[in-house]
């Protein structure tokens, strides 16, 4: 009796120790077997992990109700609850892959991406600074990737066929109305923002996103750094000038703030370098910048950036309709940007992110004709001479709203929602030689909606579809934009992605008011074909595209002969074949790219009688970009070189007997060449006991001295014509950049570990 | 029947008391099983993936100890330094995080756990070091000075940092002149070191003598 029921009470316990084995195999949905998933009992020490054939077997003494959990990273988890009694027990699981940033498919399309977070990405963010002869212009940096055109005399990107105005630029989702300095004739000026204030840049020469709009050809869509790594003071001297600036981060490390000063004076530059002008006016440039950003509570962030500027300038050339009178030019303009930008979680998955930007511009232009004295000559014989002394002053204000919500989907699917409004004051006061002033103003209000989604339908295809509308004051019609782009991922590396789209945009304002009431938008239709292979530090990447343009706007001369948008009659097209390869590892320590592209573009558009190859547009256009650093002399070599087949070029001149224009002459520039290079000598790379960091910069535009003719100037009395060449041969800046406080080696290290 | 009850009892009451050390007996003898095949582990570094599952097992299990975790987390970072192609360590990275993360929630400032979250931080640098240098340089130097201060005696801080010196070129500041002096003090402070106990981090001894025996 005793002992019965003695063993009674220790039956469990024996009954304990005979262990149950559980096994199984492990797959995908696809039925892969998954290895070295880990698989437990759980809240107990039982499981194992599957092996290369994903089969797994383990033995439990436990007993009863229990969880086994499989996990594995990148796949959804899985629990399964398991009566566990005598006998053995078998799974056969399947858990299915997760879609992640990391394996899925990217909708690239159309565009290029300079970034240091993501893995899929062309460029980093210091390729922009590092590229010869690009002189750290973001934009000129990307004149060596395919789809831009190597315009040496007009400001922009053109892009595909499109002209510099049909390419937006926005910061942080904001447009930014005057990111280049104010245009000067036959030089191309360069962007106003330093490269290093942003830390992610997307170049989309088609196909771009519905949360863009108003460019017919592409959109450069740049984003602002966060918070400083660390508190630091910058010093900069150069031929051309100084600067300096602060960078103060909170020691809570979740607010910043930064102010930057720089003067540029051209006189010591222009006084070695030989200018084809004759700067009476030397080039003078104060810029002021400030910014703060802070994190919020919920983990929002805001950023706010302002600029602001004043430069100066006047040159003196030969006039185009004499051989002894001058053309002086004179320009003064003030400038200011303010962006402000709050990203914020409202909770169920949403984000949200507004965006106000309020931006001014204000040019003074004076043009006269001079004697070779350098004093001014009014001739009114014929009257063309007195038409040259006028001058022109804009005042622009322009205001921008913008707000986007966010949801994340299950996995990585997303859609987005979002409305900007776009408020736009542009006034010219033209002063005619007697005096008389003419004022116009044009004056707009913009509003837009957008949605958009990305649909995951496996990791391996991906789709974007998004519409966006608009409604203009101006235009006093409403348009709906849909773009759709899709992507499939053929194996780890490979991917096909198409892009097709609608785009719309307002005449220039320059061509405002116009002269019969309705006007139409001006339509852009897209089809991109795009085929990347990214592989061991290589990227190849080609891409097939047509553009149709339809409803380009025609313009008019009015009473004072002055162009003005006339009609919507004007079409094109543009198509083409482009090729870029980037390779940083068959030759150690040496990157380089290569781009190519193939254009045959034709348009009827402004007063072109006809449709014809537009002056801006090059049938072959090629770049080779090269990047060495060189650890023991602690410098970095960067070479480029451009090319561009010659670009048409006319002389478009009013027929009054055929109230129309007519082309008078035309013909082909020569090829377009040009070698540039820039060496960084970093001294203090390394001395981690130096507690400034010293950067010295020497750049050299066209190296060679190649012959460069971007078009021909027509007189208009006479009968001469000049070509358009660049202010000088070549261009050598040589600067030397400071830090304190922070060791800028890590920048350093950054660009060529 | 009273003494039979009393029996019962008794050797219920004596189960239970079995059963409570049979529990930390079975955490000790499982731990030390998993900790004695890492060594071995290395030659089929899929193993290291299998011992951080089990170490992970018993963490779940346990739940109040923090050694587990710790091991899973090494584990992880073990094998993604092992990998021949960097680019793929965040993954581990992430993994070596949040296993990390439930140790340093049951002993906060932990000199061990400082010298692991630098480790984390040095495999997602290596993903893309040209790229990531400048977010997680400093994440590596921080946690390393943490670990330094929050257990002077600890000399796998003075190794750790002697193993990125070393791993950096010299022209950045790296190399095996300015590995040397934190090399010596590792290998000092490994002289004198006892392990709390035998389930203790005791590793990276034997490292500090091969890296000081490839600068020679």
């Amino acid at each position: 009796m005793k002992w019965f029921f003695f063993l009674v009470a220790f039956l469990p316990f024996s009954l304990l120790n005979a262990q149950v084995k559980i096994s199984g195999k492990l797959t995908d949905n696809k039925g892969k077997s998954i290895s070295g998933a880990s698989i437990a009992l759980a809240s107990t020490y039982d499981g194992t992990t599957t092996d290369s054939t994903g089969k797994f077997v383990f033995f439990t003494s436990e007993k009863g109700s229990h969880f086994l959990e499989v996990t594995m990273t990148g796949f959804d988890s899985y629990i399964k609850k398991l009566v566990i009694e005598a006998e053995p027990i078998e799974l056969n699981i399947s858990i299915k892959e997760l879609i992640t940033e990391l394996n899925a498919v990217v909708i690239s399309a159309g565009s290029f991406e300079a970034s240091d977070k993501k893995k899929t990405t062309v460029l980093s963010s210091l390729d922009i600074v590092t590229t010869a002869g690009a002189n750290a212009d973001i934009t000129a940096t990307l004149k060596t990737l395919p789809g831009t055109q190597q315009v040496g005399d007009m400001e922009g990107l053109f892009v595909r066929g499109g002209t510099a105005t049909e390419s937006k630029i926005f910061i942080d989702g904001n447009l930014v109305n005057n990111f280049y300095y104010s245009s000067l004739p036959g030089i191309a000026t360069r962007g106003r923002f330093n490269p290093f204030l942003f830390k992610g840049t997307v170049f989309s020469s088609g196909g771009y996103s519905a949360l863009y709009g108003q460019a017919l050809s592409s959109a450069l869509v740049l984003e602002s750094t966060d918070l400083p790594l660390k508190t630091e003071a910058s010093l900069a001297i150069s031929v051309i000038g100084g600067g300096g600036g602060i960078q103060k981060l909170a020691k809570n490390k979740k607010a910043s703030w930064g102010l930057t000063y720089n003067y540029t004076n051209l006189a010591l530059a222009f006084a070695v370098i030989k200018q084809k002008q004759d700067f009476y006016k030397i080039p003078q440039y104060h810029e002021l910048d400030a910014n703060f950003r802070f994190k919020t509570k919920n983990g929002g962030f805001v950023k706010y950036y302002g600029y602001g500027s004043w430069n100066q300038l006047g040159f003196r050339a030969q006039d185009i309709d004499s051989s002894t009178l001058q053309n002086a030019f004179s320009l003064q303009n003030l400038n200011t940007y303010q962006n402000l930008n709050w990203r914020e979680n409202i909770g169920n998955g949403w984000k949200s992110f507004v965006g106000l930007s309020f931006s001014t511009n204000k040019d003074d232009i004076k043009n006269e004709l001079q004697d070779p004295n350098d004093n001014k000559v009014l001739i009114t014989d014929p009257a063309g001479y007195a038409l040259k002394n006028f001058m022109v002053k804009n005042r622009a204000k322009y205001a921008q709203a913008r707000v986007v919500f966010e949801k994340r989907l299950a996995g990585i699917n997303a859609v987005r929602l979002g409305a900007d409004q776009f408020y736009s004051d542009e006034k010219t006061i033209y002063t005619l030689f007697t005096g008389r002033e003419f004022t116009s103003e044009v004056k707009d209000n913009l509003t837009a909606g957008f949605a958009e989604a990305d649909f995951y339908i496996t990791k391996d295809i991906a789709a974007k579809l998004g519409t966006r509308v608009e409604y203009s004051q101006i235009m006093k019609s409403w348009n709906a934009a849909p773009r759709i782009s899709l992507a499939y991922k053929f194996d780890k590396t490979s991917q096909v992605s198409f892009a097709y789209g609608i785009f719309y945009q307002n005449p220039e304002t320059k061509y405002l008011p116009s002269l019969h009431a309705t006007l139409g938008y001006a339509k852009a239709t897209h089809y991109i074909l795009q085929f990347q292979r990214l592989k061991n530090q290589r990227t190849f990447r080609t891409e097939l595209f047509y553009k149709n343009y339809n409803a380009l706007y025609k313009t008019e001369p009015n009473s004072n002969g002055l162009l003005l948008a006339a009609n919507n009659g004007g079409r094109g097209y543009a198509k083409g074949v482009e090729v870029f390869w980037r390779d940083k590892k068959t030759i150690k320590n040496l990157d380089y790219w290569i781009s190519y592209s193939y254009l045959d573009t034709k348009r009827d558009y402004l007063n072109f009688p006809g449709s014809r190859a537009p002056n801006f547009a090059a049938t072959h256009t090629a770049s080779l970009v090269l990047k060495k650093f060189s650890l023991p002399l602690k410098t970095g070599f960067n070479a480029s070189y451009n090319f561009a087949s010659g670009r048409p070029y006319y002389h478009l001149a009013f027929d009054p007997s055929k109230n129309k224009y007519a082309v008078k002459d035309e013909g082909k520039t020569i090829n377009y060449n040009s070698l540039g290079f820039s060496l960084n000598y970093l001294p203090n790379l390394g001395k981690k006991e130096s507690k400034s960091f010293i950067v010295w910069v020497l750049s050299i535009t066209n190296v060679l001295g190649q012959k460069q003719v971007f078009g021909y100037n027509y007189a208009s009395i006479t009968e001469r014509k000049i070509p358009i060449t660049p202010a000088s041969k070549r261009f050598v800046y040589i600067g030397c950049f400071l830090s304190f406080g922070v060791d800028r080696t890590q920048d350093t290290i950054n660009n060529n570990l | 029947m009273n003494n039979m009850k009393k029996m019962i009892l008794f050797a219920l009451v004596l189960s239970f008391v079995n059963l409570a050390q049979a529990q930390s007996e079975k955490f000790k003898s499982a731990m030390k099983m998993n900790i004695s095949s890492i060594d071995s582990s290395y030659t089929n570094p899929q193993n290291l993936l299998s011992l951080s599952n089990s170490f992970e097992r018993i963490g779940n299990a346990e739940k109040s100890q923090w050694l587990p975790y710790y091991y899973a987390a090494l584990m992880q970072l073990n094998y993604g330094f092992m990998q021949k192609d960097m680019s793929g360590g965040d993954q581990y990275a992430d993994k070596a995080s949040s296993l990390l993360q439930k140790a340093d929630s049951l002993v906060p400032n932990n000199s061990e756990i400082s010298c692991l979250k630098s480790m984390i931080a040095t495999v997602r640098m290596l993903v893309q070091p040209q790229a990531r240098y400048m977010q997680y340089g400093p994440d590596i130097e921080t946690n390393l000075e943490a670990a330094k201060k929050q257990d002077p005696s600890n000399p796998r801080p003075y190794y750790l940092k002697g193993e990125n010196l070393k791993n950096t070129p010299e022209q950045f500041g790296g190399g095996c002149a300015a590995a040397s002096e934190s090399l010596k003090i590792a290998k000092e402070k490994f002289n004198s070191f006892k392990p709390a106990s035998d389930l203790s981090p005791n590793w990276g001894a034997q490292r500090v003598n091969i890296l000081i025996s490839g600068c020679k």
